[in-house]
């Protein structure tokens, strides 16, 4: 089938649209003339910007008042389906909220789901999803079977955001029909981790630490090192889920997908579901001393030593400079 | 205070996975054990049932072939009791249906004030299941909970977002999703593993249910090609000598990074 009309699942941080919405409506204006943005806030602020993506319309709830957007946002859009408007095709970004909408909605129209998608092709009546499987090793393309709407969840980075120059997108109003009991959560403060440097998945040197530092205070070094650097610091998993950081700063198949032009890996394994999030990386150095981690696999330059011994004197060094 | 976790059986995540070359599903005939990642929503309820002072922890699972040696670690931790679907018909099943069969195995049991299943599972991670349950089931929910408590009858969570964290209060029934970390999930005792030898786990099938349809018949999708992706070369790799910090500065600035 023709693909007439694609939406997109916007997000807003600080007064603009994330950098993953901004991925998914350079790759939905490719597939469609026809881009929607559905927003669940104000979008006054950001249709200049959502137009200039791509979107041509958006739709926004206005202040969701603490409903969290897995439901409301689901609701807004299965309401406007009703009323006829039907696209062919939703871009979710696959994070927190881009999921919790997908699940909410796919259960509202019965649809099935994709997730962890990193590409999307309409070839002649079909359209395709590809989805990277073990650890990025296997692709998988899935075909869509039956009517529209094919709801499809992205990893970051799937695609380069690239501005088309387009008009402003029109504001449309999209509203929260009453959620009932599945409304019964609500947000009643909002807290945000005060961060300085570049952001974890914008800079373009990233050092990440992981259980090989051995304990929490070691992480400062991983930090120095970032500072002096000027990139930004990460983690894996095992150290976010062992308190050492906050999970900003996790990179992996649940944290955030980096791809710098250096990614530094101290004492991390290089399990698959940490590579996947670093893999795009353009160079790689890991420091470990097991020479078999799997790390090594894909590092350029790979030490096999100890993190305690190499990490103080590169600091050192680079201090000097 | 009565508490459902989903549990999901998987294949030893340190195996290599596979895929079943026929159907293009994840091959799931080998051993199945209860994946760690549902094991902290087992502690969690636990301990939420504890501070009640009062009710029990049931788990629910799909696995096939009668699978239920996962659902024992659980039972074992200190679950009172489970239901298990398993149906050659669910193979291959996707989230929705997934969450569909669980939504109903969770009414099977008298519904309940709680229900937890973790952010993602290890295997599959498509991470909606648990909010696609909660749809089905017309219940509020609370993704990527982290602190969760009770508090004169509501549930009071915090919620991870990606630049830090929401405090949310949601009233019961609901359902939540954990994370890894959000508790230490304790070791089965000997006693705790002797104990669920005898708990009782009723199996059923999706018609059982009334859950149809299921497996394939019931995904808007299908699987039409495996490709291996370009693999990423190693480069090389040094012993350190106490020297191999230069090596790091020389790959550094032949980059002109500094
Ligand atoms: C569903 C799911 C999602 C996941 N998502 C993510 C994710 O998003 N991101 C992520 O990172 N992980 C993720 N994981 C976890 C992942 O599987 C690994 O457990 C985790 O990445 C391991 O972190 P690590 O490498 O720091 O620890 P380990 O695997 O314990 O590795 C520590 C390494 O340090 C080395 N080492 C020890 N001491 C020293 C020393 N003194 N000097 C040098 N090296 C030393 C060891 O040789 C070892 O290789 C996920 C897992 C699951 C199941
Ligand atoms: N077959 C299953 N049996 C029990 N629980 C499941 C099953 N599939 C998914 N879940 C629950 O839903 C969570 C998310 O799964 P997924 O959406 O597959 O990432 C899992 O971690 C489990 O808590």
């Amino acid at each position: 089938m023709a693909i007439n009309s694609v939406w997109v699942f916007a997000q807003v941080t600080n007064g603009a649209a994330t950098t993953g919405t901004l991925e998914l409506l350079t790759k939905a204006r490719s597939l469609s003339s026809n881009v929607t943005a559905v927003l669940g806030g104000d979008a006054s602020g950001v249709a200049a910007q959502l137009g200039e993506y791509g979107a041509t319309k958006v739709y926004a709830t206005g202040d969701l008042a603490g409903k969290l957007p897995g439901v409301a946002v689901s609701g807004a859009m299965k309401a406007i389906i009703d009323s006829g408007d039907k696209p062919d095709l939703i871009l979710f970004p696959q994070n927190y909220e881009g999921r919790d909408v997908l699940s909410r909605l796919s259960v509202k129209l019965n649809k099935s789901v994709l997730t962890n998608s990193i590409d999307v092709a309409v070839d002649g009546d079909a359209v395709n999803a590809t989805t990277p499987i073990f650890g990025g090793n296997t692709l998988v393309t899935t075909t869509f079977t039956g009517e529209g709407p094919y709801l499809v969840a992205f990893r970051p980075k799937s695609f380069a955001a690239e501005a088309s120059g387009g008009a402003p997108a029109a504001i449309a109003a999209a509203n929260v029909p009453d959620l009932g009991a599945t409304g019964g959560a609500k947000v009643t403060a909002v807290h945000v981790e005060e961060t300085t440097g570049p952001k974890l998945d914008e800079a373009s040197i990233v050092v990440s630490g992981g259980r090989g530092l051995g304990e929490a205070d070691k992480y400062a070094m991983v930090e120095e090192l970032a500072k002096l650097l000027k990139g930004a610091p990460g983690a894996s998993r095992a150290i976010v889920d062992a308190g050492w950081v906050p999970y900003s700063y996790q990179v992996g198949q649940t944290g955030k997908v980096v791809k710098p032009s250096v990614y530094i890996a101290a004492g991390i394994s290089g399990a698959t579901q940490h590579m996947v999030g670093m893999k795009g990386a353009k160079n790689i150095i890991a420091i470990n001393k097991d020479k078999e981690a799997p790390i090594f696999g894909i590092a350029d330059l790979g030490i096999v030593g100890d993190v305690h011994k190499v990490l103080p004197k590169l600091i050192e060094a680079l201090k000097g400079r | 205070m009565n508490v459902i976790v989903c549990v999901k059986q998987i294949p030893d995540p340190a195996l290599p996975g596979a895929l079943d070359g026929a159907t293009n599903t994840l091959k799931r005939d080998g051993k199945l054990i209860l994946d760690d990642s549902d094991a902290y929503g087992v502690e969690m309820a636990l301990q939420l049932v504890d501070a009640a002072g009062g009710g029990e922890v049931s788990i629910i699972s799909m696995a096939p072939n009668g699978e239920t040696a996962g659902m024992r670690t659980a039972l074992a931790m200190g679950a009172a009791k489970g239901v298990l679907v398993s149906d050659p018909a669910l193979q291959g099943s996707d989230a929705l249906t997934t969450a569909k069969i669980l939504a109903a195995a969770a009414q099977r049991l008298g519904g309940a004030d709680l229900i937890i299943a973790a952010t993602e599972s290890s295997d599959g991670y498509t991470g909606t299941v648990p909010e696609q349950m909660a749809e089905v089931l017309g219940l509020p929910s609370v993704t990527f909970a982290k602190k969760v408590k009770i508090d004169g009858g509501v549930l009071k969570a915090d919620r991870q977002t990606e630049e830090g964290y929401d405090e949310v209060e949601c009233a019961l029934p609901a359902l939540i999703s954990v994370t890894a970390g959000v508790v230490e999930p304790r070791y089965p005792s000997f006693k705790g593993i002797m104990a669920a030898k005898s708990k009782p786990v009723e199996e059923v099938s999706a018609s059982d249910l009334g859950v149809t349809p299921a497996g394939w018949a019931g995904a808007g999708q299908k699987v039409t090609l495996v490709a291996q992706a370009e693999a990423r070369q190693a480069g090389e790799i040094v012993e350190d000598d106490g020297e191999s910090f230069g090596k790091i500065v020389a790959f550094l600035e032949n980059l002109k990074v500094i």
